[in-house]
Order: C-alpha cells, then sequence, then structure tokens
C-alpha cells in the first residue's frame, strides 16, 4: 500500500510543497489517519533532530580569537586620538547616511515586487489575461513588434514542463513592457520584461528565488532589459523557467 | 563594504558554523581549524561576495568545501558512492523508531546514528533540520541541483531511520 501522498509528506513538512499542494494534503490529513500518524512520527524526529544536532559549543576563547582576527585593526598611539574619533564621527555620520539610504533602496525594491505581484494576480483575475493567445513562441514574439520599444528570445519548451499560454503588453511606473504567461503543471508563472533604463529603479542584479506573501519571484538584469519571473509555483521551478530564459536571452 | 560589516554577517553564524564543522570533522580541535580557516577565507573574499545573495549559504558553502580539501574531508567522501538519479519518491517508512525518541534519553542514540550516517546524508540533514535551510539554500550550499536536494534528502532520512532501527533493536 503506497500512498502517493506518503511520498509528498517529508517535503510537506519542510514546507517545500507549493501552497495548493499544502492545501490539498492539510485536507487529507484530516481524513488519513495513515497520513496523520506518519506525519506525528516525523515531527518527533525533526524535533529530535533539531535539538540533538545543536550539540557542540565553541570555546569562548576560541571565539574571542575569531573575532579579534576579523576585527583586526593595526594600534594606534594615545595622541592620534583625536584624529581616530573624528573618524569615527565622520564613519558613523557616513554608515547613517548609506543605512538610511540602503532603507529606502530595499523599500523601493519591496514596492516594485508588490507591483509586480499585483500585476500577475490582476492579469490571472481577468477573463481574458493574454491578448495573443498561442503556444507557439514565433507567433508571440513577432505580435509584440511596433508594441514595444525593444525586442527579446523567448526560450524553445520542448522538452521541458513549460508550455507558453500567451502573452500582453502591460506597464511597470509608465513604462511598456511584455507580459508573458506560462504554464507548468497546473501553475501559471508571469514572466515580465522591461527595458531597465526606463524602468530606473535599483533592483537585484541577478536574485534567487524569493518568497513573499506565498509568491515566487525571481529577478535580474540581462542585456539592458529587465526580467521578473513571478507565480505560486515551487522556486525550483520558477528557477528553471529563469534559466531557460537566461540561456533565450543570450542566444 | 567594510570589514565592520563582514564581522556583522559573520559572527552571528560562529556557533552554527561551528556545530556543522563538528560534525563534519567529528574532532573538536579539527573543527576549530576548519572554522578559523573558514572565517580567514570568507574575510577575503567579502569584497567579490554580491550583496544581496545568500551570506549564510555562502559561508557555509566556504566552510564545506574547505572541510572537503581536507585529509578528514578527503577520507570522508571518498567512502561513499552516491547514487544519485533525481527520483524524488520517499521512501515507505519500515517502523516507528520516532516514538520511542521522544524519550529524551534516547537524545544520544539520535546523536550516535547521525554520527555514523555517511558524510554525504549527515551534511545534508544538518543543513535541512538543524539549521533549518530551504532546499534553495541547500541547493547553494553544497552546489547541486533542488532535485538532487530532494532526493539525497529523502535517502538520508531512510539511511537514518534505518541505523536509529537497529540501535533500538539491539538495546
Amino acid at each position: 500500500m503506497i500512498d502517493p501522498w506518503a511520498a509528498k509528506l517529508d517535503t510537506y513538512l519542510d514546507g517545500e510543497l507549493s501552497s495548493e499542494e499544502m492545501h490539498d494534503l492539510d485536507a487529507h490529513l484530516k481524513n488519513c489517519t495513515d497520513c496523520a500518524a506518519e506525519v506525528l512520527h516525523r515531527v518527533q524526529l525533526k524535533r529530535a533532530l533539531k535539538a540533538g544536532g545543536r550539540r557542540f559549543q565553541p570555546r569562548p576563547e576560541f571565539r574571542q580569537r575569531i573575532r579579534q582576527q576579523i576585527a583586526a585593526k593595526p594600534r594606534r598611539s594615545s595622541w592620534r586620538v583625536w584624529a581616530i574619533a573624528s573618524a569615527v564621527l565622520a564613519t558613523l555620520l557616513l554608515a547613517g547616511v548609506l543605512s538610511s539610504h540602503y532603507r529606502e533602496l530595499r523599500s523601493a525594491r519591496h514596492e516594485t515586487y508588490s507591483e509586480i505581484a499585483d500585476l500577475h494576480v490582476s492579469t490571472l483575475a481577468s477573463a481574458n489575461p493574454v491578448d495573443v493567445l498561442s503556444t507557439d513562441r514565433h507567433t508571440v514574439k513577432p505580435w509584440f513588434q511596433g508594441k514595444l520599444p525593444f525586442t527579446f528570445n523567448l526560450p524553445e519548451l520542448q522538452n521541458s514542463d513549460f508550455t507558453l499560454i500567451g502573452g500582453r503588453v502591460t506597464y511597470l511606473g509608465q513604462t511598456p513592457g511584455a507580459h508573458l504567461i506560462f504554464q507548468v503543471r497546473k501553475h501559471q508563472i508571469s514572466v515580465f520584461i522591461f527595458q531597465e533604463r526606463a524602468l530606473d529603479r535599483e533592483l537585484d542584479e541577478n536574485s534567487s528565488p524569493r518568497k513573499d506573501q506565498s509568491f515566487t519571484l525571481q529577478t535580474w538584469s540581462e542585456s539592458g532589459l529587465r526580467y521578473f519571473v513571478i507565480g505560486d509555483a515551487s522556486s525550483g521551478d520558477i528557477e528553471k523557467l529563469a534559466d531557460l530564459l537566461k540561456a533565450a536571452g543570450k542566444s | 563594504m567594510t570589514a565592520a560589516t563582514f564581522e556583522e554577517l559573520a559572527m552571528p553564524l560562529f556557533d552554527q558554523l561551528y556545530n556543522f564543522a563538528h560534525w563534519l570533522t567529528r574532532d573538536p580541535s579539527e573543527a576549530e581549524d576548519l572554522v578559523q580557516e573558514t572565517y580567514t577565507k570568507a574575510l577575503r573574499g567579502f569584497p567579490s561576495f554580491q550583496p544581496g545573495s545568500n551570506f549564510r549559504a555562502w559561508m557555509y558553502r566556504i566552510l564545506r568545501n574547505t572541510f572537503l580539501t581536507s585529509r578528514t574531508g578527503l577520507a570522508a567522501s571518498a567512502t561513499v558512492p552516491l547514487d544519485e538519479e533525481d527520483d524524488t519518491s520517499m521512501p515507505v517508512a519500515v517502523g516507528t523508531p520516532e516514538t520511542l525518541l521522544i524519550e529524551r534519553a534516547h537524545e544520544e542514540l539520535l546523536q550516535g546514528a547521525l554520527g555514523e550516517l555517511p558524510l554525504p546524508y549527515r551534511e545534508v540533514i544538518l543543513l535541512n533540520e538543524v539549521e533549518e535551510m530551504s532546499y534553495q539554500e541547500i541547493a547553494e550550499t553544497l552546489s547541486i541541483p533542488i532535485g538532487t536536494v530532494m532526493s539525497r534528502l529523502s535517502r538520508a532520512r531512510k539511511a537514518l531511520r534505518e541505523i536509529l532501527l537497529k540501535k533500538l533493536k539491539r538495546k
């Protein structure tokens, strides 16, 4: 008796199933006592491992040694104290300015990611999510001609789990871009492409997939174009699609 | 980036890295050498660290690569041939050793079993269960695809259960 659910229990407990599968398995556990008992056992093992695995403590002297090693600064004589004090003050000021600058950057980034998530959700909620409906990249790409001030390459999807659903023109911060929808298993993934220069936002050069409000998002910049890949698929799938796009962008 | 930033990022990881190093080397003084070398290399390589990428995975990767090129690491990694097609099917439990582990007295037993696991299994279990890394982070740390993380993890869990069962029967 091999339960198809039993195979997913560990991934479930690691919190690595897609939200849809999580939901289904939650529902299944309410009805299947075998699986529920199995989950209980595994949770116990997990807990025991977590406690038992934190076993070795470093010696305090060793910690001190490493701390000194990485904070190593040349010694200075006492008459320079004032010079150092003012340098420290200047550094603190600079650090303050930098950190607030960094905070602003981060919140601007976060805002962009929320906007991307909004675009993704509102499009999927629409009755007509795409304006060009085709699984053929040779149909979808030319459709954007004359609609966008740039062009891009779409990956060959044969032999992959992904299918192209179609595309539409979209806007982010008054900049036109391409919105493509792909499907992997039952998940729809949006790919957004904009001109980096027109977007004029400080974003990660090349991010790994990150979770935000249950969406996984990955972004990067390639040949002047800014790509976003977002969806509720697993981060593995998001990354796979990102790799396909990156490879196509380079060719 | 200044040295202060490196210290701020790296020192909070000190205890975990030491614990991990101890599990890999299974010897306190070798663990100290390994951690020291890791911090030296990381400090040197810090200017090339990509801000925004995962610092923790980066540190663990340095530690692990340093370990693998050490004498103990070479010996440990040479002993186990890994069978790794990317099937992610989980083995069905052979028994339920877990229930017995609720008792605190069995903690030693579990630690013993963890120590007996072949290196590739031990490290993936530690990263997942103790460090609570996501599959993505583990993939970055071990420089392997996510599919391999999943299949290795499921094999590691199976191996751990088998060792535990054996130990419990012997008792």
